[in-house]
């Protein structure tokens, strides 16, 4: 199939970007997103222009690496996968499409496509973990009980690949559902209890300095959560958050 | 205690609060304005306590004007920090893929309820301190029922009622059914609540709509 | 063998690492804080060794091309972690899991490494559910176990599909603590290009900041070498796209010896190839094959007409099917090790029966198995006498809750329901035995050079058994390196710190901006991508699943011709000092060119079959690998001489204390 590409090219963080139109032939639907990339790459290299830069890596849904904002919406219009699963078999002959980087301020342009993340692993380094060395001496991992229910539902909230999608979908541009999936994975699990209330303190505080939005409750980001990363985490989080607070 | 003032988090649940709170107001509005369809003594009553009562003028009325800009200055100030985290706008951005129309304009529809209540000052409020204070007439418990029918009479203030309630449906429809959300509460009971919530949002303001037609096509004849 | 020293202790091999971290030197913890680690890679084995030697109170810089350190490839492990707890009393124990690993890696690897691995195992299971991994539980409460391919005992860990997302978040969140603390300094979206040595130590690296282009120094008293496997060096493979060899490559043409580079995984169980543009392979877990079974059709008349669409798999009776692995294994059936399961496929469709488009697929079958659960559960549902349609909607459930995440993943890909209709599989590249020669300590033989995860060549041999690779990179970086490097370190804590003036880092950065610069002087004929594809063609055709001396010759010899067509012709557009995707893969695909040939010099080396070497002319008649004991018991440790070709061989002898030398058998 021919396809109609429109694409955002910045040459770097400082400069100003803007829409440039490609025209690709010879597409197929076997192909993924990426792999269509790949093909329109190849054809600028050859004519000695500069590739359209994007983030990608394990191509196989789990890195949480690629980022594109396809046609309005992260990782584009089907559910439940990143861009690298997405198959063109999802578009029809003649098709436009618009490749935009996911836009947030906490997500500046650091090339063409390609955006900065890190302030998800600051949000992370704030509080994102349970303190307990790495020394082995640990008890024994069969000692302390789990609900097979806790267990699942804190996997469940685990399962975030942190790509961003949920801040791009957001009118908002909120990171509600990622900070709140970590914040639950670790509230649900005994091992986590002991330091939740710091834990979600300082995760909230990192990620309101980040310059996120607020969560207005659109739902959103779960819709277009590669994972499907459920809102009630958000819920969990305001919860624990308030207690904390009021706790002190 | 403080982080609880400044963060994301308390601004939601700030907003959820404020919001709750007028849905109570509004339990109570719509329940002494459906008496005036059907029980014009009973609302005359109800108005006059209402009007003349200190705790309800210097006490209840404070609190609930309070809750009315706490609401609305909130909701702008998010709205601003909002926008601006976005940075850039998409050249393409489809929310109705992901999220309903509602609760993506919330803005827009509390707006309309913004220029609604300036209206309704206009026609109620104002009239009221005029009568009360400017003007300095003596108590009538009966008049209020006439003065609130006389509104209706013109067909331009009736359909603008009901385009604001309408907007207020849309409102509710979204902000009531995701107040507990925000207040963290998600539990078995939490789509029931939801499911009232969204029945909630449709039927009062469609009692407001139907008393605005009524009163509209019942004028009082002299 | 003056020169191989693996240092492993004396001693009975139940004793042999207790005495050892007993005698070994150790840096007081006043001493850490004047002494620093670079640690690059920041996988599971990097990503632990970082965040437990910061804990220990070391300065740890840490150093990953992408973009986050929790995007290492670690976390595309699926199925789980192995570990000998024997929390299922199904008699697994440390010597058991230490002897499914030799017998597992063809008895290639080191006795005192494999039960060292084994001994740690368990803690890391405690060490992990202490960090909040959320593994797989039982309705008591207690941790849940599967089974997986080459052992009898069920002492797999597993968290969903995403074990190694999991265990990787939980070192990254280990990290993270760490760089809260201000104890690890972490350098992402940076690559290594060179290492540096001083004094014949590994004193520092250079780097490349991959958003500015700019070429950094950056100096520690020792460096960790923690990036993963080769396996892109087959252009096609389950490795994500920026793996690289670098890393190692370039330690290795300072001095460290690669050793085994031609011991390759080739996993059964991926998503074929659907074409000319495919990036990418996808892996389908191994813990398919608990509960699918692998078949071709028994006439080949029937696999043409599946090939051309006018035959349903479905269509075909039980006796119309030949489950091969079942026919040939009995015993282990779909369950024998990957590399046994992949070359069964190739031999069924190089003899024609393959199943898909291109001829090189064969069937995972889910049916039976929907049909067992469904059985079952109707059972415990309580549902008597249920119908067909009832016991497949059942079993479907059962299936989904087990495998649902793979078979959404598989559909996405094939546009195919694997619920309906069975998948198809081919085996593809997926991990790499060989890496750096290491020591017991997991030092390489530059001094200060340690090496860890499956960027060494330590513990699995010749293959590597489903599980155990997680496995090995959380022990080397929990349990092993943090301890043996401070045997290392101990002399250092007079040395005060290390100066990236130094005359070594000038002469080390030049070459990398060198090299840089020749490569964006190409004459501009083909991209990047162009040389990749034809060396991973070169690759897969003549140092794949099956090997011999003829095409090993001819591979050595094309590999070196299409790397000097890289160095003149290749186009690199774009600038040096800025981001530029084109030449980080450029600079990589260079080292892939020099490891290619390296490669196939060990396979031809090795005149016999083992693992997943598979050298054709060394068989049974039965055509299962024949290993030679007497004349290849010995880890091929190479030295770089300035060619790949000219690598000199050192050769470790395998000495078998413990494990009488058997051949392997799954029947």
């Amino acid at each position: 199939m021919k396809l109609y590409l429109k694409i955002w090219r910045q040459k770097d963080a400082q400069s100003k970007g803007k829409m440039v139109d490609y025209t690709l032939d010879g597409v197929e639907g076997d192909m993924s997103f990426l792999e269509m990339l790949d093909i329109l790459n190849e054809e600028l290299v050859s004519k000695g222009e500069e590739p359209v830069e994007f983030d990608h890596d394990c191509r196989e849904g789990i890195c949480g690496t690629c980022s594109l904002q396809i046609n309005g919406e992260p990782h584009g219009p089907d559910r439940l996968i990143t861009t690298c699963q997405l198959h063109m078999r999802k578009f029809n002959d003649g098709d436009t499409i618009v490749i935009e980087p996911f836009r947030a301020k906490a997500f500046p342009v650091i090339k063409d496509l390609i955006v900065d993340r890190s302030s998800f692993d600051r949000i992370q380094q704030a509080g994102g973990f349970i303190s307990v060395n790495t020394s082995g001496n640990t008890i024994d991992a069969n000692a302390i009980p789990i609900s097979k229910h806790a267990a699942d539902e804190a996997m469940d909230a685990a399962a975030c690949i942190g790509c961003g999608a949920c801040v791009a979908a957001c009118k908002n541009a909120s990171a509600m559902l990622f900070t709140s999936a970590k914040v639950s994975q670790f509230a649900l699990l005994p091992q986590g209890r002991v330091e939740a209330a710091d834990r979600v303190q300082n995760m909230v505080r990192q990620m309101d300095l980040e310059g996120f939005g607020n969560c207005t409750n659109t739902g959103a980001c779960e819709v277009e959560c590669p994972k499907g990363i459920s809102l009630t985490n958000i819920a969990r989080m305001n919860r624990e958050y308030l207690s904390a607070s009021i706790k002190g | 205690m403080s982080g609880l003032i400044k963060s994301s988090i308390a601004r939601k649940v700030v907003m959820a609060l404020s919001g709750l709170f007028l849905v109570i107001f509004l339990v109570l509005h719509v329940t002494i304005n459906l008496a005036s369809v059907f029980s014009p003594d009973f609302f005359n009553e109800a108005s006059h306590f209402m009007g003349y009562n200190p705790i309800v003028q210097f006490l209840m009325q404070p609190i609930l004007v309070a809750g009315v800009i706490v609401h609305f200055v909130m909701g702008f100030v998010l709205e601003i920090q909002n926008k601006n985290a976005r940075g850039m706008a998409y050249v393409k951005y489809k929310g109705s893929e992901n999220a309903s129309w509602v609760s993506r304009n919330m803005i827009y529809s509390g707006l309309v309820i913004l220029a609604f209540l300036f209206l309704h000052f206009y026609d109620f409020w104002i009239h009221e301190m005029a009568y009360k204070y400017v003007e300095v007439k003596p108590e009538d418990p009966t008049r209020y029922y006439a003065e609130t029918v006389e509104k209706f009479e013109p067909f331009w203030r009736t359909i603008l009622y009901v385009i604001a309630f309408v907007l207020l449906s849309l409102h509710l429809w979204h902000g009531f059914a995701s107040s507990l959300q925000s207040m963290g509460v998600n539990n078995k009971y939490t789509e029931g609540f939801k499911k009232f919530a969204k029945i909630f949002a449709v039927v009062v303001p469609l009692a407001f709509v139907f008393i605005a037609i009524y009163h509209h096509l019942n004028p009082i004849t002299h | 063998m003056a020169v191989l020293d693996s240092k492993i202790p004396s001693g009975p091999l139940a004793d042999k690492w207790t005495k050892h971290k007993n005698d070994i030197n150790l840096v007081n913890p006043a001493n850490k804080r004047n002494i620093d680690i670079i640690v690059v890679g920041t996988g599971l084995a990097g990503g632990a060794a970082a965040a437990t030697l910061a804990e220990l109170g070391y300065n740890v810089k840490t150093f990953c091309y992408q973009d986050s350190p929790r995007r290492a490839h670690s976390i595309a492990a699926q199925g789980g972690i192995n570990a000998s707890k024997n929390y299922q009393g199904d008699g697994d124990s440390d010597y058991r899991l230490f002897y499914d690993t030799i017998k597992g890696g063809d008895y290639r690897s080191r006795e005192a490494n494999v039960y060292r691995l084994a001994e740690v195992s368990g803690n890391i299971i405690d060490q992990c559910v202490a960090q909040g991994v959320p593994f797989a539980r039982e309705y008591g409460g207690l941790l849940d176990n599967r089974s997986f391919g080459g052992v009898l005992v069920s002492r797999t860990f597993y968290a969903k599909g995403q074990t190694g997302q999991q265990l990787l978040l939980g070192a990254y969140s280990a990290m993270n603590r760490q760089i809260n603390r201000g104890k690890i300094q972490a350098f992402n979206r940076h690559e290594m290009l060179d290492i540096v040595l001083v004094d014949g130590k590994a004193r520092g690296i250079i780097a490349r900041d991959l958003v500015s282009g700019e070429i950094q120094r950056h100096a520690a008293h020792a460096v960790v070498l923690a990036t993963g496997g080769y396996g892109n060096v087959f252009f096609l493979s389950t490795n994500a796209m920026g793996s690289n060899v670098t890393a190692a490559w370039k330690a290795h043409k300072r001095g460290a010896f690669f050793a085994n580079p031609c011991f390759t995984q080739i996993h059964p169980t991926c998503i074929p190839v659907s074409g000319e543009h495919q990036s990418k392979l996808t892996l389908m877990s191994e813990s398919l094959r608990n509960d699918g079974r692998i078949w071709v059709p028994k006439r080949k008349e029937d696999a043409v007409a599946i090939r051309e669409g006018k035959l349903k798999p479905t269509q075909l009776s039980e006796e119309e099917r030949d489950y091969y692995l079942e026919r040939r294994y009995p015993a282990f059936g779909n369950l024998v090790p990957r590399d046994v399961a992949s070359r069964a496929a190739k031999e069924r469709c190089d003899a024609g029966f393959g199943v898909n488009k291109t001829g090189e697929a064969v069937f995972l079958d889910f049916a039976a198995a929907i049909h067992r659960y469904g059985k079952e559960k109707a059972m415990t549902s309580g549902i008597k006498n249920p119908d067909e349609s009832t016991i497949i909607k059942l079993g479907e459930e059962v299936i989904e809750a087990k495998y649902g995440n793979l078979f959404q993943m598989y559909e996405k890909i094939v546009d195919e329901n694997p619920y309906k209709t069975p998948m198809m599989i081919y085996p593809a590249v997926h991990y790499t035995m060989g890496g750096l020669w290491v020591d017991y300590n997991l030092q390489t033989t530059i001094p200060g050079c340690y090496c860890a995860g499956e960027a060494n060549f330590s513990d699995h041999g010749a293959n590597r058994l489903g599980a155990s690779a997680l496995m090995q990179g959380l022990a080397d970086g929990y349990f092993v390196l943090p301890y043996t490097i401070g045997d290392y370190l101990a002399d250092d804590i007079r040395t005060g710190p290390i100066s990236t003036e130094a005359e070594e880092f000038e002469a080390v950065e030049k070459e990398v901006r060198e090299k840089l610069e020749k490569l964006m002087s190409g004459s501009g004929i083909h991209s990047v991508d162009h040389y990749h594809k034809k060396l991973g063609k070169i690759m897969w055709n003549k140092c794949g699943m099956a090997r011999n001396a003829k095409d090993l010759e001819e591979a050595i010899k094309e590999i070196a011709e299409l790397r000097k067509d890289f160095w003149e012709n290749v186009k690199i557009p774009g600038t040096m000092d800025s981001k530029n995707q084109e030449l980080e893969k450029a600079a990589r695909v260079a080292d892939f060119l020099e490891l290619g040939e390296l490669f196939a010099k060990d396979a031809l080396l090795r005149n016999e079959s083992c693992g997943g070497h598979f050298r054709e002319e060394y068989q049974t008649k039965e055509g299962e690998a024949l290993r030679d004991d007497e004349n290849f018991k010995f880890v091929s440790a190479w030295e770089y001489m300035g060619e790949p070709k000219d690598a000199k061989l050192h050769k470790e002898d395998l000495v078998y204390e413990n494990i009488e030398l058997k051949t392997r058998s799954y029947k």
